[in-house]
């Protein structure tokens, strides 16, 4: 049925051709000419951002960010020992930044009048730290049946759910994290199932709206997970899998599936998006044409693929769109999912929990995926029974991306100390890992596993002024997060109770007098 | 001396010398331990002190002590701190290898809310490779406590060391582990109130039966309403022999603890109390100590809206007898990452090491013999390279009973066997060498 739901606005594509393909992602450039031609004949064109937009589910402006940076002045830090995260720690350092960015770092800097200048002498300042794997919003505080958003543990394959429609932004695990210097974090489904859905990553500010704390044209994430969470859920249930291989097979005949539709989308894009898709092999996809919106004739089946989310999830990771995070604790079986990813033709961009990822560091070098790590858990059941205290120092001396993750909402408060203490298992081991490397793991390899490298991680000029000013080395149990920037803007004040957010869930929930305070 | 002008101090420290001697060359020998700035915590701290250590136990400490001529292994370790062992008030070390492994679980009796006269000492596994990683971070000494119910069972302090439980063991049966709260109430009905009856009813029994015993052996007592085992278990706990530590979190959770305490007599310690520091007042009044984990910040449930940093902080202001732990078994050397980060947050320097070595002995009655460096207690000793709660700062000896703790472990073996993935023959055949299991 044609137009069953509401038609699709004549604002995004009508019935466009296009030429295109392959590797189209968003943010990707003008792909070229088109000859659009609407039901009504009316010339339109459709760019290839409107085209990423419809590939990706974020047809007409849907899930995209709402955020606005708050409002800022040019300012300058001055004195203070600056760690850029590329390769420098300044001492005596300034920083200058403005509209949001970071204009100059370096020594004495001059400034223009009306500048904001703090004064950082005896202080440090780190790019803001990013967390590749969080669950807040997902798993709040209070952690109760009724905030559990994080694992639709209902099949195997949950490609379709995303983790932005879980989020709840009111958790106080969010200021938790900005106070400790978090400016960036990947909200991830769980790991109950081989295919968990997508991942978002969000800034630590305050939102009403899980939109307004959404980083602007950050690619979203594919959850993977291996290992002894898929078959301990649903091999419980008498049902696949039940054994690691049938995770294996899990993940194949998903993607087998993907590529069909993304062939066929690709095919019908290429085809000018007015063609026949041959979609009438299926039954019934005529008559979901209209869901699409797009008008056509669905009896010769000249309209659009019929969607499914799941397999538009997948599709976008083919093409390259959507970057897979896979939580996998095993070195053999990080070099399985490799075989998948090598199968598919698609990219891992970080394991996560990466327990063994020491054993197997040179294949993750050679291939460049990252590995996401904690400095010390453990043991809480086999597949993490073989952790070392060095491992994120090896594979980082190895030349693969090593990135420090917490999973945690604690961890996610110590980022900075868990980072030191790396550092320091790896040195007292005699591997040579220096300050500027630790740091990189928490701020620049992350923010590269986000495919955000170019915008966050590093303070250098031209970045996103997203910044954190400590009362000591960070790398010292005894340091605090004095003040964050998040694009420019100071967004938390460790002196300033007008400048600490406080979600709407710890209004009035104690005695007065069990307000504020070092929470 | 602060923390961080010792910090600063060490950091130009001299070249370690204790790596000169061999692993396990000491092992059976009198220690010396010469230079070092010595924290004995039941004084102010010594800078170039000796600390001598003679058939496992301290026999002089202070800053004119001389070396015996002979017969004594001698340490240089000046610009090296050195402290008592860490004491982590309640860890499942020995009692779970794998979480989620439930044939490696011992720390917990499912089915019944009430099994006080569960005793961990059994059950506990002295091959743990929990053991190992935890003491060369310094950890010496834990409470063995068991988890999960209303009342859960009898916890032991153990040491670090030794082949078989009954070597390891300080104290057997130190302490009757319980819990109060969301958890406790669902395991006796569902509401606090539930909990709290029947946490009166088996005391009000064990009272009873104290009294009554042989008309019990004869079977002419009203019904009880837990075993004989159970019952006779608690007569320490009403005793005030051994105290109930009672793992709660909300204000009025822990009021209510102390409300029945006072009842029967009980002495009670509160175990994590994130909501303590809103009845600190009440807490130093009744001399009741609370073992906290200053990382807690967040309102993750319920009962524990009022978690704050800071919480260690306000309880030591008020008075209470504050004491430090990781809450972890598998990362217990992490207590000395928690006390750092209750230093942060406005705990004192020297508060902060006393909450884990001096008053966790206090609370299970074991100070008589651990947790400060004075001659006559046992020599359970930490060089560190700097502040013992420095991220920078490592155990770089760790002395249990007299005894060097052999730089051995299975991450250390993990470690070493994949130090380097160069060619030749695959990892499996390195390490091991002293033949486990299928060895030559």
């Amino acid at each position: 049925m044609i137009g069953r739901r509401r038609p699709f606005r004549a604002s995004a594509l009508t019935a466009v051709a296009v030429v295109f393909l392959p590797g189209l992602g968003l943010g990707a450039s003008p792909a070229g000419a088109y000859a659009p031609q609407d039901a009504a004949g009316t010339s339109t064109a459709a760019s290839a951002g409107e085209i990423a937009d419809l590939l990706h589910g974020q047809r007409n402006g849907a899930w995209k960010s709402t955020y606005r940076p708050l409002a800022s002045g040019p300012t300058l830090i001055r004195g203070a020992t600056v760690m850029t995260a590329a390769g420098e720690e300044i001492e005596g350092g300034d920083l200058f930044m403005r509209d949001g960015k970071i204009v100059e770092v370096g020594r004495n800097l001059d400034v223009p009048a009306g500048t904001d200048v703090i004064d950082a002498s005896g202080r440090f300042v780190t790019p803001g730290i990013i967390d590749t794997h969080s669950h807040l919003g997902v798993s709040p505080s209070p952690s109760i049946s009724s905030t559990s958003d994080t694992n639709e543990s209902t099949d195997p394959n949950t490609a379709e759910v995303w983790a932005m429609h879980s989020v709840w932004p009111q958790d106080p695990g969010f200021t938790r994290a900005l106070a400790a210097g978090v400016t960036t974090l990947q909200i991830l489904p769980g790991s109950a199932n081989l295919i968990g859905g997508r991942g978002i990553t969000l800034k630590t500010v305050p939102g009403r709206t899980v939109q307004e704390m959404m980083f602007p044209d950050a690619p979203m994430a594919l959850k993977m997970a291996c290992g002894e969470n898929p078959k301990r859920v649903y091999g419980g249930r008498q049902r696949s899998p039940r054994t690691r291989m049938g995770n294996m097979a899990g993940y194949r005949e998903a993607f087998i599936e993907a590529e069909r539709y993304r062939r066929r989308w690709d095919a019908w894009i290429e085809g000018g998006m007015t063609g026949d898709v041959g979609d009438a092999e299926d039954a019934g996809d005529a008559e979901d044409v209209g869901d699409t919106g797009y008008t056509g004739d669905a009896r010769n089946s000249k309209g659009p693929p019929v969607r499914d989310l799941a397999k538009e999830t997948l599709a976008e990771v083919l093409r390259g769109a959507i970057f897979v995070h896979n939580h996998c604790y095993r070195a053999d079986e990080m070099a399985q999912m490799m075989d998948l990813a090598r199968e598919f033709g698609f990219r891992i961009r970080s394991f996560h929990h990466a327990i063994e990822a020491y054993k197997l560091r040179d294949l993750l070098a050679r291939d460049t995926v990252a590995a996401s790590m904690w400095v010390d858990w453990w043991g809480f059941k086999l597949e993490a029974y073989d952790a070392v205290p060095q491992n994120i120092a090896l594979v980082s001396e190895a030349g693969a991306r090593a990135i420090l993750h917490t999973d945690s909402d604690m961890g996610i408060q110590v980022m900075n100390q868990d980072a030191a203490r790396a550092m320091y298992a790896g040195r007292a081991a005699g591997i040579d890992v220096g300050r500027d490397e630790a740091l990189r793991w928490i701020t620049a390899n992350p923010a590269w596993a986000l495919g955000l490298d170019d915008r966050v991680g590093t303070l250098q000029p031209g970045k996103n002024a997203d910044l954190v000013i400590w009362s000591g080395d960070p790398f010292s149990v005894y340091s605090r997060a004095d003040q964050v920037f998040i694009d420019g803007a100071l967004i938390y004040d460790r002196s300033r109770s007008d400048v600490q957010p406080t979600t709407d869930f710890e209004l009035g929930i104690l005695p007065s007098s069990g307000q504020g305070g070092d929470r | 001396m602060t923390a961080r002008t010792i910090a600063a101090a060490l950091a130009v420290s001299a070249a370690l010398l204790l790596s000169a001697t061999r692993p396990g060359e000491l092992a059976a020998q009198n220690l010396a331990i010469v230079g070092a700035t010595v924290y004995p915590v039941s004084g102010p701290p010594i800078e170039g002190a000796t600390v001598l250590v003679r058939d496992g136990l301290i026999s002089a400490v202070g800053m004119d002590v001389p070396v015996p001529a002979d017969d004594f292994a001698v340490f240089d370790a000046r610009g090296k701190v050195v402290t008592p062992g860490f004491f982590d008030a309640g860890t499942q070390i020995g009692l779970v290898e794998i979480g989620l492994e439930s044939t490696t679980v011992d720390s917990r009796v499912d089915g019944d809310p009430v099994s006080a006269a569960f005793d961990v000492v059994d059950g506990f596994n002295p091959n743990s490779t929990l053991i190992p990683i935890n003491r060369l971070g310094g950890v010496t000494t834990t409470a063995a406590l068991p988890t999960g119910g209303l009342i859960a069972g009898q916890g032991a302090v153990i040491d670090l060391t030794g082949e078989t439980v009954e070597a390891m063991l300080v104290k057997p049966r130190a302490a009757m582990a319980a819990s109060f709260g969301p958890g406790a109430a669902a395991a006796t009905g569902g509401a606090r109130g539930a909990a709290s009856l029947r946490l009166r009813e088996v005391l009000d029994d064990a009272r009873y039966w104290a009294s009554h015993r042989e008309a019990y052996d004869r079977g002419e007592v009203r019904p009880l309403s837990v075993s004989r085992l159970d019952l006779e278990a608690l007569q320490p706990v009403l005793a005030g022999e051994i105290p109930l530590v009672v793992q709660v979190d909300r204000a009025s959770d822990i009021l209510a603890v102390l409300r029945i305490a006072e009842e029967y007599g009980v002495r009670p310690v509160i175990r994590r109390g994130t909501e303590a520091w809103m009845v600190a007042e009440q807490l130093a009044e009744r001399n009741v100590p609370v073992i906290v984990k200053p990382l807690t910040s967040l309102p993750d449930g319920f009962d524990r809206l009022g978690a704050r940093f800071d919480n260690a902080a306000i309880l030591h202001e008020a008075g209470v007898a504050v004491a430090v732990s990781s809450f972890q078994s598998h990362r217990a050397h992490n207590i000395g990452l928690e006390a750092g980060n209750a230093i942060r947050f406005g705990l004192p320097w020297d508060a902060a090491l006393r909450a884990v070595t001096l008053t966790p002995a206090e609370i299970y009655g074991v100070a008589d013999r651990y947790g400060s460096i004075e001659a006559g207690k046992v020599g359970n000793l930490v060089v560190w390279s700097g502040d013992p709660f420095e991220l920078s700062s490592r155990a770089e000896e760790v002395i249990i009973r007299g005894v060097r703790v052999p730089r051995a472990s299975r991450q250390l073996e993990l470690l070493e066997r994949y130090r380097t993935l160069d060619g030749g023959h695959p990892p499996a055949y390195r390490g091991d060498g002293d033949g486990g299991p299928g060895g030559s």
